[in-house]
């Protein structure tokens, strides 16, 4: 539960990246999935309570395959925003539910474009370039601010992002893994996994660069 | 004696005998209609059934609702072979309105997904509609992400019992399909699943037209394990064959391929053709006529 999640949106798609903490050695590496596929061009990342955000995700889901039934076209990332915030927010309405305890981070790439998209529980959303929910975040967020996104490709985010990732995870000693997911003209505009040799070379860089700033100081 | 029917007030408690009360009660005001010559007593009262709550029950009910009854834009043929590597499926891409060769673009041979292709002759709009389910499927799996996507057969199955579903609500979807890939354990599949829902496989299989024509050639020359140079000749001999005797077929043909390497939908392309005959060249030369 206690994890970051950071999205970044690059001049050519949008990097999402989760920070889950292992709590337990007896978990399966690689399990417990917290970036889902909504569709081919669009996927979600939540950081909260992980039964909530499989909820919210199942509904961005129904609600992209609906558009697409309807219009015969893939749901713009701004209609799919708004279908899960209006939803998210339907809780905060009425008595007998609770709010979903759950902040989703929505990456598309329609053609409009790359869009992140934000839904915290209130159902208030954003559209952000650089946006960080969860433990670690305001300190991700002040790295994210030094970051230049409109002028970097997802490659090189997801470098930068394993980077604030092993930063913000920096003060403590409990192992954790990394999960990422990009949606960028590198994939075909598809939402998919970062390639596993992309990952564990952009976590090592983090972790280097990470020892030189010890060493430095 | 014989009992004569009797008024009986409900108000008063069943079965019991009285006048009438003064002020008439529900029971009164609301009771059946006495027994008349033309009404009967017994069976239960005559009731109407909204057509529309009943969607099913009988076409006439709702006219705006109609079953299938003829195809309208229809495509011909499906020829399809196992070889060595995989499968071939092959068709034309006509889309006909009767007699009318209409449209000359439609792709009646499409990929599933990596591991199946799908080809289909009859009506064009079901087909694009049976298109759009797989679409879903496939989105399914891609939304999954556990590695697997869904197999030939799986599909052959999936397509089989909507199509039987279909005929069985007297509603089908008018199409002979013909199902092609690679298992995952390596194995080549060929399937076909005709409107009513009969399905079989095969390692070689034809539809329509193709299926009196080319299956000869298919029986005669179609191996397990023929090369891809031998079975794309034999493709080729098959929709010529097919474009020489069916009227409603033009000569402008694809061809998918399923491999363990993947699936691929070729480009339309032309075969040539031998019109060159004596006979055909100068028909009126050897006929017995006044002319």
């Amino acid at each position: 539960m206690a994890s970051t999640v950071i999205g970044l949106r690059c001049k050519d798609g949008v990097v999402l990246a989760v920070e889950k903490l292992v709590l337990s050695k007896l978990l399966v590496a690689g399990s417990n999935k917290k970036i889902y596929h909504v569709d081919k061009h669009a996927g979600i990342a939540t950081a909260g309570l992980a039964p909530d955000g499989r909820m919210v995700v199942n509904r961005a889901c129904e609600e992209s395959a609906q558009y697409k039934r309807f219009y015969g076209e893939l749901i713009p990332g701004h209609v799919l925003c708004d279908r899960v915030a209006s939803y998210v927010h339907m809780f905060n309405l009425y008595w007998a539910f609770r709010p979903y305890g759950a902040t989703t981070l929505l990456a598309t790439y329609d053609k409009n474009g790359p869009a992140l998209h934000m839904i915290d529980p209130s159902g208030t959303a954003y559209r952000y370039f650089g946006a960080a929910v969860g433990k670690g975040r305001q300190l991700a967020r002040n790295e994210i601010e030094k970051l230049k996104l409109s002028e970097m490709t997802c490659r090189e985010a997801v470098v930068e992002a394993a980077k604030i990732l092993h930063r913000v995870h920096d003060d403590e000693a409990k192992p954790f893994e990394i999960e990422m997911s990009w949606v960028c003209d590198e994939s075909g505009k598809t939402h998919e996994r970062v390639p596993a040799e992309l990952l564990a070379a952009a976590c090592t860089a983090a972790k280097a660069s990470l020892d030189e700033d010890d060493m430095d100081e | 004696m014989i009992p004569a029917p009797q008024r009986h007030s409900k108000a008063l408690g069943p079965g019991v005998c009285g006048p009438e009360l003064l002020i008439p009660t529900s029971a009164v005001l609301e009771r059946p209609p006495a027994p008349k010559p033309q009404q009967p007593t017994a069976g239960g009262h005559a009731f109407m059934v909204d057509p529309h709550a009943v969607p099913d029950a009988n076409a006439s009910a709702d006219p705006t609702r109609q079953h299938t009854k003829y195809p309208y834009v229809t495509g011909t043929s499906v020829l399809a072979i196992k070889y060595k590597d995989g499968v071939l499926i092959a068709a034309d891409t006509l889309g006909a309105y009767g007699s009318t060769k209409r449209y000359k673009s439609t792709p009646r041979v499409v990929k599933v997904n990596n591991s199946t292709v799908l080809g289909a002759g009859g009506e064009i709009s079901d087909f694009q509609h049976i298109q759009t389910l797989l679409d879903e499927l496939a989105t399914d799996d891609f939304r999954t992400d556990d590695g697997h996507t869904l197999a030939p057969a799986e599909i052959y199955s999936y397509l089989t019992r909507v199509l039987y579903n279909r005929r069985n609500k007297m509603n089908p979807l008018w199409n002979s399909l013909v199902i092609g890939g690679v298992q995952p354990d390596g194995k080549a599949f060929l399937g076909c699943v005709t409107m009513v829902g009969t399905h079989y496989t095969d390692s070689h299989v034809a539809t329509g037209f193709a299926s009196q024509l080319a299956r000869p050639l298919f029986r005669s020359r179609q191996r397990d394990d023929m090369s891809e140079e031998d079975a794309m000749t034999l493709m080729h001999d098959a929709l010529r064959v097919c474009y020489y005797r069916d009227k409603q077929s033009i000569n402008k043909f694809q061809v998918a391929k399923a491999t363990a390497a993947g699936t691929s939908v070729s480009e339309p392309f032309t075969l040539d053709m031998k019109w060159d005959y004596k006979v055909f060249k100068e028909p009126t030369k050897f006929s017995i006529g006044a002319w």
